[in-house]
């Protein structure tokens, strides 16, 4: 974002406070501060990882946009990337590190497995897509991305986040809390809490099927 | 070699039960079950089968058995031993483990326990490795269907000619990609702990006394999620004060199922899934499967190809040993610059292989009896200019700036050993068997393709510490240097394919282990056809994951904060070690 | 002495860091956003800073680069799209991850299938990019674009209508390829009318 564009707040300036004061939205300036240091974490799972290491090196070198700071540490981190292939075992890890990251949080899907399974997709120990689980902001689909396609995701992003306004953002609701999202757990399946009656009513069906069904 | 060829050795007469595997395409022995334990030794102390390089089950539903199927190889170099086990397929299906004799099969026996749920008796810690514990079925079993199972083989049939689109998720029961047993009830399941099996192995350490007085030790988990575990690796170790006590690997985090995935597959549809295992050398994964299935087919690869699979997999070695120095660094916390550096040179090589194969790093690059594309008269010039005048330059800049630092030196001097027996009995291989003092090379132990028309060195170290693990590494890239500029000397004109591309290959019935010296190890392929489109079976058997079973060995005795640079070290990638 | 390696690898820093105020010199005003610049960052000689400033400066995308497929169409005389394709299948049998679905259509009155396909449909999140089904279509009628910037909100399953681009961007990103297709596909031509005379 460029000085003139900061200082473009949809009002009229008089002509001769023009050059003088400077007016701009508070919804600006904030989304400017957030956009401008979208701090990821540093967390790596799969062939995505390395184009996401590619992105940060020497070539790509995320930092011209604020985000070079890899926090390892969910506490410290804007937005979690997620690059690769979500297991089964890995995602009840996953979703506890998300909860613990602190509002404005962001995710993005990296890649055709984190988007929706991907060539893996099949796999008995896949899960199809992070979106399962949580809210996914921004999709970069690619089998890996190239660094590029994912800077041009991470803009994305930032375009999502100029568009937000303090007044309607989630996390400055009036009783607003953290997104939680119950941690799935490692059943004969994997079984995520919020399907629970619905897989025992499918698993009670599947046991004694319908009358219609059984003719 | 005067290693006698192995045709030669008539088993059948020197022990008794054994019979030779006489099904067409089939070779080796097969050993009665209850012999196993004293055929194994006998090949180990009397033949000289030292290193057991994959051990992995097959399931031949028809027949109604399992077979274990064991590959045994020479450090001295030659040709290898195929023995296979059978034993009815029943619950329990039992078969005496071969830890006891070579050490390295532990991981790749509990492997076998979790896919096939085949029991190996006597081993020292079976339990499941990569699905986790309670986890329902034995997913590699031929009967065994995963949730968004279509068909036996694909092609799958509902996408064309009468393809709509639908999501996977909209043709399950569980509308998603889990499932349950019928009348499962989630509410009166009573959860178990997944992880009470691994805490029980590690509770017998919990607490020592000595001279009268008692000390709790402390059970410290790393990962999955850690910066320094290369991906989602999870180590659980027990620590007296700083020093590690025991320390146990947990993977299985990035198990993307390629070995069932590749049995639907048809045989070139495997192809670009082999560029996800090691995704920092998908030139060699490529190679290794591309080696197995000529072997099945009996195609001959052109000299062009030859040539350009040497470069291709060179380039490789030395990109992923660069950054694996960059990372090296990251992790004894002198953050980034050298990665940076690493970098810049790997992006330079992935150019190229952009501009050869389409992609940065899923190359996908062979085919069956060739590569896929010729390279170009502007990449070759890219690939001279970085290997007669770059590559040397700023690999001797890497040396200058890393090899002699003191604080570098004195924190992988004498760390980390691992000693020459115990390398060949936990099956260690690559550089790291190399740095132990064994000169072996698959490329000149057994030479693939065409490694026997170049001068090169196998260079050895012989303190087997972490400073020579990563000195022997480069030396590596000065003899993939001196091969590469061998191969641009002498790359010959001509086709790059034999026969016209097809999508569907005729493979004959059969098995064939292909393996290569990928650079971080041996890896092998081991493919069985029955004669169809796809592969009855299909592993591998991955440096990665073969390799980290000496990580315990390693660790024991030394300090928690070395364990990182133990692990950087063995060069583990998790594409490759969970499959 | 102790600390000698520390500095000999502390000159290499340093000597890399005075490089980079080196080469912007020599490259005074080229060096940055403009094509020449971007070959010089990405060659042997690379030296000083090696970023490339995407989005203001983009990597030049090699020939055989691939992304996601495309399906081709060339463009008629008053501006149809006739597709090339024929929906034979080849590419949905080919596909590793199996994430091409066809839907074959048929004449309405006849009820024969006609070589169009009626709908295709690729499944982004599940696509790998290996670029089997280009590879092997006989019709060069899908290949794989050069396009990464697809980014969005949303899941990505590309219909019919989302897969086709014009045989000019074909034969933009990828002259090469498309020259040699065009040659083949004249050769073949020609065989066939030559074949069609001698018949007649």
């Amino acid at each position: 974002m460029t000085a003139n564009e900061l200082n473009t707040p949809g009002y009229e300036i008089p002509d001769d406070l023009k050059d003088v004061v400077a007016i701009t939205t508070l919804d600006k300036v904030y989304n400017f501060g957030r956009r401008s240091s979208i701090w990821p974490m540093m967390f790596g799972l799969a062939c995505c990882a390395i184009e996401m290491i590619a992105a940060q090196a020497s070539r790509y070198d995320l930092a011209r946009f604020g985000m070079e700071v890899m926090r390892p540490s969910p506490r410290q981190a804007d937005m979690m990337l997620v690059a690769g292939t979500v297991t089964k075992k890995m995602v009840p890890a996953i979703v506890r590190l998300y909860n613990q990251m602190p509002e404005p949080k962001y995710v993005v899907a990296m890649g055709a497995c984190a988007s929706g399974g991907g060539p893996f997709k099949e796999g008995y120990n896949v899960v199809a897509g992070i979106d399962k689980f949580l809210p996914v902001d921004v999709y970069i689909p690619g089998c890996p991305p190239t660094p590029q396609a994912l800077v041009y995701g991470l803009i994305k992003l930032q375009e999502k986040i100029d568009k937000q306004s303090i007044k309607t953002v989630r996390w400055y609701q009036k009783g607003a809390d953290s997104v939680e999202t119950p941690i799935p757990f490692l059943g004969p399946d994997l079984i995520d809490p919020r399907r629970i009656p619905e897989i025992k009513a499918k698993a009670a069906e599947l046991a004694n099927p319908p009358a219609e069904a059984a003719n | 070699m005067t290693t006698p060829a192995v045709e030669t050795l008539d088993l059948a007469a020197k022990f008794a039960g054994v019979t030779a595997d006489t099904r067409p395409g089939y070779a080796g022995w097969i050993v009665p079950a209850e012999a196993l334990t004293q055929f194994a030794s006998f090949v180990r102390d009397e033949l000289g089968y030292d290193l057991l390089s994959s051990l992995t089950a097959v399931d031949y539903l028809e027949q109604n058995q399992f077979e274990v199927v064991y590959h045994a190889y020479k450090t001295a170099g030659g040709p290898g031993l195929v023995f296979k086990v059978q034993i009815p397929r029943q619950d329990p299906a039992k078969v005496a483990s071969v830890t006891p004799i070579w050490p390295g099969a532990e991981y790749q026996e509990r492997e076998a326990y979790d896919l096939y749920g085949i029991i190996f008796e006597n081993h020292p810690d079976l339990r499941r490795i990569l699905m986790w514990e309670g986890f329902e079925g034995y997913p590699m079993r031929k009967d065994w269907k995963e949730a968004f199972y279509e068909e036996e083989a694909k092609p799958l049939k509902s996408r064309w000619p009468e393809g709509r689109h639908t999501l996977a998720e909209t043709r399950v029961p569980f509308g998603d990609n889990v499932s349950f047993k019928p009348g499962f009830d989630p509410e009166k399941w009573t959860p178990t702990d997944p992880e009470e099996l691994l805490y029980a192995t590690l509770r017998k350490y919990t607490s020592e006394t000595k001279d009268g007085i008692t000390t709790d030790h402390v059970l410290v988990n790393m990962g999955p999620q850690h910066p320094s575990t290369h991906g989602v690796f999870r180590a659980v170790a027990m620590l007296d004060g700083e020093i590690v006590v025991s320390l146990k690997p947990v993977m299985g985090y990035l198990h993307r199922n390629h070995e069932k995935i590749g049995e639907r597959n048809t045989f070139l549809q495997n192809m670009p899934y082999t560029d996800r295992l090691d995704y920092f050398n998908s030139m060699y994964n490529n190679w290794g499967y591309s080696l197995a299935v000529e072997k099945l087919l009996g195609v001959a690869v052109p000299e062009r190809a030859e040539y350009l699979r040497v470069i291709m997999g060179e380039l490789s070695r030395i990109q992923n040993h660069l950054i694996l120095f960059g990372m090296l660094w990251n992790d004894l916390g002198a953050y980034f610059t050298p990665a940076l550096y690493a970098f810049e040179e790997r992006e330079l090589i992935l150019d190229i292989f952009e501009a050869v194969s389409g992609t940065r790093m899923m190359c996908n690059y062979h085919r069956f009896g060739g590569v896929s594309r010729d390279v170009d008269a502007a990449s070759l010039e890219k690939i001279k200019g970085l290997v007669f005048e770059r590559l040397p330059r700023r690999v001797e800049e890497m040396n200058r700036l890393l090899s002699e630092n003191e604080i570098f030196v004195s924190r992988m001097k004498g760390i980390g050993y691992l000693s020459p027996e115990d390398s060949i009995a936990y099956s260690v291989t690559g550089p790291n068997l190399r740095a132990a003092g064994i000169p072996y090379d698959i490329r000149r132990a057994d030479p693939y393709g065409i490694y026997d028309r170049f001068e090169f060195d196998i260079p050895v170290r012989h303190n087997s510490d972490l400073l020579d693990r990563y000195l022997i590494r480069m030396d590596e890239i000065q003899q993939s240097l001196r091969i590469l500029r061998q191969a641009l000397q002498q790359l010959p004109e001509g086709p790059v394919l034999t026969g016209k591309p097809q999508y569907q290959v005729k493979v004959p019935a059969g098995e064939a282990y292909g393996r290569v010296e990928a650079p971080k190890g041996e890896l092998g392929y081991y493919v069985v056809s029955n004669g169809k489109g796809n592969p009855y079976r299909y592993h591998i058997r991955t440096p990665s994951f073969i390799n980290i079973t000496s990580l315990e060995k390693m660790c024991v005795g030394g300090k928690i904060a070395d364990f990182v640079t133990i692990l950087g070290m063995v060069d583990i990638v998790l594409g490759e070690l969970d499959r | 002495m102790y600390g000698q390696g520390l500095l000999k690898g502390l000159s290499v820093t340093l000597k890399r860091y005075i490089n980079t105020y080196v080469d912007d010199f020599k490259w005074w005003g080229k060096r940055y956003f403009n094509a020449e610049g971007i070959a010089h960052r990405s060659s042997k000689d690379a030296n000083g800073i090696f970023t490339v400033q995407y989005p203001e400066e983009k990597l030049p995308t090699p020939e055989e680069f691939r992304y996601v497929p495309f399906l081709v169409y060339d463009e008629g005389a008053n501006g149809e799209k006739n597709i090339r394709c024929t929906s034979c299948g080849i590419c949905a049998k080919a596909c590793p991850p199996q994430c091409i679905w066809i839907v074959r259509s048929s004449d309405p009155v006849t009820g024969r299938p006609v070589p169009q396909p009626a709908e295709f449909y690729i499944d982004a999140d599940i696509c790998m990019n290996c670029g089997f089904c280009a590879e092997y279509c006989p019709f060069d009628a899908i290949k794989m674009d050069h396009d990464y910037e697809l980014a969005s909100y949303g899941r990505n399953v590309f219909d019919k209508e989302r897969l086709m681009k014009p045989a000019s961007y074909y034969a933009q990103i990828r002259p090469l390829n498309n020259a040699r297709e065009e040659t083949a596909r004249a050769e073949k031509a020609a065989a066939k009318a030559a074949k069609a005379a001698v018949t007649n």
